[in-house]
């Protein structure tokens, strides 16, 4: 072994040695703590829910909701388009040719326990019939309330024209 | 008349005869070595009424708290066979006997002698400031200190033969050491090479060319 | 101490409605047993509404230190948490699984939260304050702290789950480890003091300058081994490993609910403060002010030993909130291989160290 070599072996244990010592000044663990002292002292982030709300996009894809044309004719023509691309399979569909003729669905039921809101029967729509509102806090207190029914769906519609409207539109020049 | 002293005594006494013979006689080993753990309490209690304090804190520190753990954590973990265990009760009965026997005999002859006999119950009292454990260790370093220490030597030994006899390294198993893992820094795991982080286009259609 | 004065206020009081002579005629005879009962009461129903807020405490810091604000929602900035979580606990269902021992399923919450309480028989809280001036405290308090492993292991093992039982068996390894270092760490103070008893140790620690007497300074490195241990003892992080939840589900008490479930939250929450207790009484100088001038001694010693305890406690949550849990082999070493020789060693330099005219304290 030359100088050399011996010199390295020795600083690698002289490193070691120090290391152990070092290790008991705990160093690391009072720089652990320190940040998180730090950040016992910093702004809280905390959104306060039902008070204060994060902003929503006009994306925002939450409940479903049915809509009319302004003339009040409902807009879906049962193209099962919807119910094709739904990856949880979570739209039924049935259809039936409605008095004057149109094609007009009989039963659109969406079950809100198997929709993932991909927002993909949005997308597939050709008539933006089926849309998703921004609407978040529902609930059901019984099985099965969950489970939505034209009338529902259409009801939801109606009562929230306005805002998903207004969000069709904000997102129209990127679709 | 009875004092409250002895009829604690009695108490415990009887909840250590008790609980030693449900040790032997339980069925399940976990709680046989329960109640050998209550034996220790009420034996404790014993020690507190003849004013050896610390010796009863020392039984439920050491053999409730350290020893009585250690056996719980090994009886739990096997899996006792307990009809196997017994199979062989009545052909060692008489032996048994003959044996509890000699030490009901030893016993008696101790406790009844005249020696002895001012250990029983209540029979020392002493003021509330007397330190038993200053004077057990005032014993054990002048008047027995050669028997202490002997024993101490002989523990040691004994610890020492134990480990030295179970342990053997074993080359299959894998296993992890803490401290270098820890005496490692990033440095000496990744190496930090400086590059461009985009091309220029033109070099890269010089590429697109030669390929 | 208190106790003429107490007498005297019954007296009166049932005095007013003439019953005095005929109630004290009946209960005269237990009137010491009836008094340690008010004793114990005083200190164990201040300890369990410490431990309710102590959980509130913990939230809040734990939410403060991640950048969050905790329960709020409950009274007040949510002052009321722990009522409502109590209540919640106390309304649900018990559930004893179909396999378990069911004697010792019950049972093993109660042995978890005895020893907790027994431990603070020897505790002073201030000069004389104390239920029971025991001469072998220290020893008390080691062998009571050392029972409380009991309540797991059998909850462990009567819980007839494989992960209760494997948080049983950690638990029990690691406290048997981590009993040998805080015992020796204790066995230093024990040096320092020349007693065993806690209250005779605390005046040992009063020298007239305050906290320069306090045994922290001779004993550091005992100190934080004793803090360390006594974070390992109480299953707390980063040595939770008992119920360690992203490895064995809850661990001890996987299957416990309500009450029982309850009862050891109790337990853990009573051995930290139990800890923080012990670490002002040995280390901090007790109910002795950090400086010995006008303005501090004249604030009752009851209040420094809570201040002190409320310190150590925070430090519990400092380190719940900034280190992650411990593998189980770097727990075993670090109590093997550096808590224990690192005590061993302390012992040898503080006795060596007494016999020089060094030792100040």
């Amino acid at each position: 072994m030359d100088a050399n070599t011996v010199l390295a072996v020795v600083r690698m244990n002289m490193e070691k040695i120090l290391h152990f010592f070092k290790s008991f000044l705990l160093l690391e663990l009072l720089k652990g703590m320190s940040v998180t002292g730090k950040h016992l002292f910093m702004h809280k982030i905390t959104v306060q829910y039902p008070e204060e709300k994060t902003p929503q996009s006009p994306r925002f894809r939450g409940l479903h909701a049915q809509r009319r044309y302004p003339n009040g004719e409902e807009r879906c023509i049962g193209c099962k388009l919807c119910e094709a691309v739904c990856p949880a399979l979570a739209i039924k569909i049935e259809v039936a040719e409605r008095s004057d003729g149109s094609r007009r669905t009989t039963q659109y039921d969406i079950d809100l326990t198997k929709c993932i809101f991909c927002g993909f029967c949005e997308e597939s729509c050709p008539v933006d019939a089926i849309v998703e509102t921004r609407i978040f806090e529902y609930h059901g207190e019984n099985r099965g309330d969950l489970y939505y029914t034209k009338p529902m769906l259409l009801a939801v519609g109606e009562k929230h024209e306005a805002q998903i409207a207004k969000d069709r539109a904000a997102d129209a020049k990127y679709r | 008349m009875i004092g409250i002293d002895t009829i604690v005594f009695f108490m415990f006494a009887a909840l250590t005869v008790f609980a030693a013979l449900r040790v032997i006689t339980a069925r399940n080993p976990v709680h046989a070595a329960l109640f050998l753990v209550l034996a220790f309490f009420s034996m404790a209690g014993i020690w507190i009424l003849l004013e050896a304090e610390f010796l009863a804190i020392t039984l439920v520190l050491v053999y409730v708290g350290a020893v009585m753990v250690l056996f719980l954590f090994v009886v739990m973990m096997l899996d006792i066979n307990i009809e196997k265990l017994r199979e062989g009760f009545w052909k060692w009965f008489p032996v048994g006997i003959l044996l509890a026997g000699a030490m009901v005999f030893e016993m008696v002859w101790v406790v009844g002698s005249n020696q002895t006999a001012s250990t029983a119950v209540g029979a020392v009292k002493h003021a509330a400031d007397y330190s038993n454990t200053k004077e057990l260790g005032r014993l054990i370093y002048t008047d027995y200190v050669y028997p202490f220490e002997l024993a101490a030597v002989i523990l040691l030994v004994a610890i020492v033969a134990a480990i030295a006899l179970t342990l053997r390294a074993r080359r299959s198993s894998k296993k992890q050491n803490p401290s270098d893992q820890i005496r490692v820094k990033a440095k000496d795991r990744i190496r930090i090479v400086a590059m461009p982080s985009a091309k220029k286009v033109a070099s890269q259609t010089d590429v697109s060319k030669a390929s | 101490m208190m106790e003429a004065q107490i007498l005297q206020l019954l007296q009166w009081a049932l005095n007013l409605v003439g019953l005095w002579e005929s109630v004290w005629g009946l209960i005269a005879p237990a009137w010491p047993v009836i008094w340690i009962l008010i004793k114990i009461v005083v200190i164990v129903a201040p300890i369990m509404v410490g431990v309710a807020y102590l959980t509130f405490v913990e939230r809040k810091v734990l939410g403060y230190m991640q950048d969050r604000i905790g329960p709020n929602r409950v009274g007040p900035f949510g002052l009321l948490q722990p009522l409502a979580d109590g209540i919640k606990l106390l309304m649900k269902e018990l559930i004893i699984p179909s396999g378990s021992n069911k004697f010792l399923f019950v049972l093993a919450p109660v042995l978890a939260l005895a020893p907790a309480l027994a431990a603070w028989a020897v505790v002073p809280f201030a000069e004389g304050m104390a239920l029971a001036n025991v001469n072998a405290g220290l020893l008390y308090i080691l062998s009571m702290t050392s029972l409380g492993v009991y309540g797991i292991i059998i909850a462990g093992w009567a819980s007839n789950s494989k992960y209760a039982f494997l948080g049983a068996i950690r638990s029990a390894a690691q406290i048997v480890s981590y009993e040998l270092a805080m015992g020796f760490a204790l066995v230093c103070v024990l040096l320092a003091a020349q007693s065993m008893n806690l209250s005779d140790i605390v005046r040992g620690q009063q020298n007239g300058h305050g906290l320069l007497g306090w045994y922290f300074i001779p004993l550091f490195p005992m100190f934080v081994v004793y803090f360390i241990a006594g974070v390992a003892e109480t299953n707390r992080a980063p040595f939770d490993l008992a119920e360690d939840e992203s490895v064995i589900v809850a661990g001890f008490h996987t299957e416990y609910s309500g009450m029982g479930f309850a009862l050891f939250f109790l337990a853990e929450y009573a051995n930290m403060i139990l800890i923080a207790a012990l670490t002002s009484v040995l280390f901090l100088g007790g109910w002795l002010p950090p400086l010995d001038i006008a303005p501090f001694n004249e604030i009752p010693g009851l209040f420094w030993m809570l201040g002190k305890m409320s310190f150590i406690l925070f430090l519990f949550l400092w380190l719940r909130a900034t280190f992650p849990r411990y593998r189980y082999d770097q727990l075993m070493r670090l109590g093997w291989k550096v808590l224990i020789p690192l005590t061993l060693v302390w012992v040898v330099v503080v006795a060596t160290w007494m016999q020089t005219p060094f030792w100040l304290w």
